[in-house]
């Protein structure tokens, strides 16, 4: 019987000996074999991506001297109180507003798309709806960053086609509102949000997809028999149970939109996001300490958005 | 009736919302303008993509892009097995905070894995190039195969290692003969989803590169050149051509077995 198995698997039949003690040992010794799996990795993201971060943060709490444009290690607690700023504190309250206002852009779109996904779409239509959501989301960042560029710059693209329509005027008036409106597409930050959904929508679209699989359809036939109407069953049926797909998806298009720079300086007004504000402060002015603060400032807010999505279930949708 | 309409209606807007900006970057490479200040249709032409093959700053770009990309496939699929074999089999003390730290480098925005990357490689006084670009595409592309291979791991049934071995063979032969073939095609889709992660990433390469110019960090230049713009048009689809067919490729091959293992 084992020399058969020897003439199939001739690797085994040479080295015989040590390979089979090696592979006794590995099979005893369970403790020892998980060790010798996760080494590798636990040398690579213990030692770079924590030694990483670790660098990173204790840098937080040295001191900047603005005259020598260099750092000493004095510890101080001066990085992380002038993030208390107004005008720092503006930074941070820009960023999040975006954040919070292109996540709930990304589920009004995204939550039809993934209904119909889900519960309408035939085999054929839901492999192209997925194949099609797919497809963008792994699209080049940059590349659909450039396209909205241009798009949206005046004499673009979406200013010709509505001056086709002759629907101009109607841009022109929502572009005079406050907050969301500016001088051009290209400089407000309706077109800034509008970049940043495109390009975080897919991202919300799967998880939600995902989710609403799990709700069987019967459900919503049952509550429309018992008399509620569409609106009332999504809220009470459709809604609570594909709020942790939702949950999920927001962690990306939120923690996307956090840590993006890109963006914000390619299109949108003028008003640094964190993202921008860690670039410039480690880039020209070499001021890592307190660059090192402000990155603090999206780890704090995402691994408290973690902890209540993990309560949430988000992580079960995942 | 009526709402499933609008459902139905809604549904396609976002799909055409999601597309029309890619369409309109391939008929741009495509499009026969010269740059003025205002858009319009102007017909079609080939010659921008004659005048890209002459430009060795993007030929350089494309193969610094490649090559950095394998180096970091290859070890991402090499560290990502390795966690997947581990985090599928065992119950061990800080399971849990080792899947975290997987996830952390795409969990957290990309500009934290870069400045931290920067910071300790200036710390080491290495100078940022090839190698960085490389580490620190590898860190975000390990989870990528990983969850490949857990969810192809998390199907096969325990029952193939024991009747391996009850047949005589022992752990080394069982995993060379009965695993490994089963693990193949989540494999190649992990390294493929990998491969295509490192040659679109932006926001951390522009930390780690120095001075080098991956594709991405040539487009973003680009942006500052609007004169330029139709060479800038006819590489976005460059880049595009050289992704998406591998995308259709990892899904197709991870499609029937372990559906939606791949958002990033």
């Amino acid at each position: 019987m084992l020399e058969a198995a020897n003439h199939r698997y001739p690797a085994t039949a040479g080295a015989g000996g040590v390979r089979r003690r090696i592979s006794n040992l590995l099979y005893q010794r369970r403790t020892l074999t998980l060790f010798l799996i996760l080494l590798p990795p636990l040398m690579w993201f213990g030692v770079i991506y924590i030694g990483s971060l670790l660098t990173l943060l204790s840098q937080s709490v040295f001191t900047f001297d603005e005259m020598a444009m260099s750092v000493t290690s004095e510890l101080t607690a001066g990085n992380f109180l002038s993030l208390l700023n107004p005008a720092n504190y503006d930074i941070v309250v820009r960023t999040l507003a975006m954040a919070v206002a292109v996540t709930l852009g990304c589920v009004a779109i995204g939550f039809p798309m993934a209904y119909y996904m889900a519960h309408h779409a035939g085999p054929k239509e839901k492999g192209f709806f997925f194949v099609g959501v797919m497809l963008p989301m792994w699209a080049s960042y940059i590349v659909k960053a450039y396209a909205w560029t241009i798009l949206l710059a005046q004499g673009g693209v979406i200013y010709w086609a509505l001056n086709q329509v002759g629907l101009l005027p109607l841009l022109e008036a929502v572009l005079q509102l406050p907050v969301i409106g500016g001088e051009t597409l290209s400089t407000s930050n309706l077109g800034r949000w509008l970049v940043f959904t495109y390009i975080w929508l897919p991202f919300m679209v799967l998880p939600i997809q995902a989710a609403i699989e799990r709700v069987p359809a019967n459900l919503l036939l049952a509550s429309g028999d018992l008399g509620a109407r569409p609106f009332k069953t999504f809220t009470t049926v459709l809604w609570p149970l594909a709020f942790p797909g939702v949950v999920a998806g927001s962690i990306f298009t939120f923690s996307l939109t956090l840590g993006d720079y890109i963006v914000p300086e390619l299109v949108g007004p003028s008003g640094l996001y964190i993202g921008n504000m860690v670039y410039t402060l480690q880039g020209t002015i070499g001021n890592i300490p307190l660059a090192a603060a402000f990155t603090c400032v999206p780890i704090v807010l995402i691994t408290v958005y973690l902890s209540l999505a993990r309560r949430l279930g988000a992580f079960n949708a995942l | 009736m009526r709402s499933k309409f609008w459902i139905r209606l809604a549904a396609y807007s976002g799909l055409a919302f999601l597309h029309l900006p890619l369409l309109f970057i391939a008929v741009s490479a495509f499009h026969d303008s010269s740059g003025g200040a205002a858009w319009s249709w102007a017909g079609l032409t080939l010659r921008w993509f004659a005048k890209v093959m002459e430009r060795t700053d993007v030929r350089d770009a494309i193969m610094l892009s490649i090559s950095v990309a394998t180096v970091a496939t290859l070890i991402a699929v090499a560290l990502g097995t390795l966690t997947a074999a581990a985090l599928n089999r065992d119950r061990f003390v800080g399971k849990n905070a080792f899947t975290t730290l997987l996830i952390l480098p795409i969990a957290l925005p990309g500009i934290v894995t870069g400045i931290a990357l920067l910071s300790a490689f200036k710390m080491l006084d290495v100078t940022p190039g090839f190698w960085t670009i490389a580490i620190g595409h590898a860190t975000f592309c390990v989870v990528i195969v990983h969850n490949n291979v857990v969810a192809r791991l998390r199907r096969l049934p325990a029952r193939l290692w024991e009747a391996s071995m009850d047949l005589g063979a022992d752990t080394l032969t069982t995993l060379r003969y009965i695993i490994l073939p089963q693990l193949g095609t989540a494999l190649l889709a992990g390294g493929i989803l990998a491969f295509a992660l490192s040659v679109d990433e932006l926001i951390v390469t522009t930390f780690t590169s120095g001075s080098d110019k991956t594709l991405p960090i040539w487009l973003l230049n680009q942006l500052g050149r609007p004169r330029d713009s139709a060479i800038t048009n006819v590489v976005a689809l460059l880049i595009m051509l050289l992704t998406m067919p591998l995308i259709l490729l990892a899904w197709r091959l991870t499609r029937d077995s372990d559906a939606s293992a791949n958002h990033r």
